[in-house]
């Protein structure tokens, strides 16, 4: 398949995949993230998890509109108030949704998996009503447009590298979170033992609901990175919930450093196959690999092997 | 200090415990001895709140627990060592004592914990998982200690814990008894250690108190009669 290329496009070529490949990357990490912390932290499945990324993506899409209306001089800086919005609103939603549903769903994951899923389909009509069916975008500042070049043949576009940076900082707040902070230990304590860690005086339904929207939250910075690499329209987020959930369960479901590695070994197998072969030969190729490697490590790529 | 009035637990139609009354005084320590299925861990797992009971009345120091959740009552002093250790397993030994703090709002792990165990402070950053199960005993009752509980319930510490650390742990109950002038409910099942420890010894048959003695003039044969299957 590599027939018809010099070596040094060969090179161009996978270093430009490889980058669009870290978009990608990016925007799974940021998904995967807020998936993970629910799915591994309280076994919850949240199938609206897509939709409420693409809140986040609304959220950034009217905060551009009022920047452009309003206060156009500050335009290059709306970005981040977006992002700041679409956390807020993202997981003030998850906790209502968590209070008014998932709570007592929590003994019952297959009710949980249809009553999350009822809840997306909800979510994407209120979308279609509201902005239409049609995919909108955001105006990039202009700061975020153009390109490095690197060499005549790659160039590095700026807006790509910035979802990174958010995937990369969202990443290591959420490990201080986990792993460094008194919340992140009643976390842990809740998911291992949730009857004893009650026991040891942990509010462990306190614990949920902030864990819910925690994870809420984060796919609403996913949503607002989102809309600097694509446009937004009230299914989009279909399209990454069960790549999402690879992520999840291929990386092992406690382990946020199984995730981040999962996340980029899937996204950038995907991309720089896709440059070769059809979209969905990619993918099929990825899953084989990833049910191969499932096969031989059930609990995913990175679980912690403890007595028990 | 902790009082238990009409107590009764059932899983659905069984009931465990029937309208069983029990009190434990301030700085006295209690067991209560029993054979298995007799409802020692019920009673144990009903007093911290893990399983609801059915009606009855437990009050620590006049207030009143039984609508509590159960870490409404550890905040409100009910410490709780379980059956099998249960510490947090991929949680390091300090992590584990520090969920425990949490409960009281404290951060730093106090240091008389550690002068109380001090191959806690040695394995501090070991994962709670790979520590030996008289190791995890000694973690489990530290972590119920965190939360400055008034009182102390254990359920069977000595299970799977070899004679010469059993004596330890008798030793070492006495002691927190003795320097945080705390109470102890233990229920357990190897006489030789509630000879050790207790100043009460209960025994409890199909959930009802069958006999009460004070461990000056307790019978052991009698005792160990009820145990005897």
């Amino acid at each position: 398949m590599f027939d018809g290329y010099t070596s040094s496009e060969l090179m161009s070529i996978f270093a430009m995949q490889g980058f669009a490949g870290l978009s990608l990357f990016s925007v799974f990490v940021l998904m995967a993230l807020g998936l993970a912390i629910i799915f591994g932290q309280m076994g919850v499945i949240n199938m609206a998890h897509g939709e409420f990324m693409i809140l986040g993506a609304y959220t950034t899409y009217l905060t551009s509109g009022f920047f452009q209306l309003y206060l156009p001089g500050l335009f290059g800086g709306y970005f981040f108030v977006a992002m700041i919005l679409a956390f807020l609103i993202c997981s003030a939603l998850g906790a209502l949704v968590e209070w008014l549903m998932i709570r007592h769903l929590y003994h019952r994951p297959l009710d949980t998996l249809l009553a999350t899923w009822g809840l997306s389909l909800i979510m994407q009509q209120a979308y279609r009503s509201i902005f239409g069916a049609r995919e909108v975008g955001v105006d990039l500042p202009e700061w975020m447009m153009g390109a490095f070049s690197v060499t005549d043949l790659v160039e590095l576009p700026i807006n790509g590298l910035f979802v990174m940076i958010i995937a990369l900082s969202t990443a290591v707040a959420v490990y201080l979170l986990m792993y460094r902070s008194g919340y992140g230990k009643k976390v842990r304590a809740v998911v291992q033992n949730r009857p004893m860690a009650e026991a040891v005086g942990v509010n462990s339904a306190g614990i949920d609901r902030a864990t819910f929207a925690l994870g809420s939250g984060i796919a609403g910075i996913a949503g607002a990175a989102f809309t600097m690499i694509g446009s937004t329209g009230p299914s989009s987020g279909q399209a990454y919930i069960v790549d999402t959930f690879l992520v999840v369960v291929f990386g092992g479901a406690q382990s946020l450093i199984g995730t981040i590695v999962s996340a980029f070994g899937i996204s950038q197998a995907q991309s720089t196959m896709e440059f070769f072969l059809s979209g969905s030969m990619a993918k099929v190729l990825t899953l084989l690999v990833v049910v191969g490697i499932l096969m031989l490590r059930p609990e995913g790529l990175m679980a912690l092997k403890v007595r028990r | 200090m902790l009082s238990v009035k009409h107590h009764s637990v059932a899983y659905g139609q069984s009931t465990i415990i029937e309208d069983l009354n029990l009190d434990v005084g301030k700085n006295e320590i209690v067991a209560v001895v029993g054979r298995n299925g007799m409802g020692k861990t019920t009673l144990m797992k009903s007093l911290v709140g893990m399983t609801p009971s059915k009606s009855g009345e437990v009050s620590l120091d006049g207030i009143d627990l039984s609508n509590l959740k159960s870490f409404q009552r550890v905040r409100a002093g009910v410490g709780f060592v379980p059956q099998g250790r249960m510490i947090f397993p991929t949680l390091t030994v300090r992590e584990n004592i520090e969920t425990g703090l949490a409960a009281v709002g404290e951060k730093k792990v106090p240091e008389d914990l550690y002068k109380l165990f001090p191959v806690l402070k040695e394995m501090q950053n070991r994962r709670g998982g790979n520590l030996s199960g008289g190791q995890q005993q000694q973690l489990a009752i530290a972590r119920a200690l965190a939360t400055r509980p008034k009182v102390l319930l254990l359920d069977e510490p000595t299970e799977g814990i070899q004679p010469n650390i059993i004596k330890d742990i008798a030793r070492t109950l006495r002691r927190i008894r003795d320097e945080r002038g705390l109470s102890i409910l233990v229920s357990e099942q190897v006489l030789s250690f509630v000879m050790d420890a207790a100043d009460r010894i209960l025994v409890i048959e199909k959930g009802v108190i069958v006999h009460e003695e004070n461990r000056e003039e307790a019978d052991q044969d009698k005792i160990a009669s009820y145990l005897a299957v």
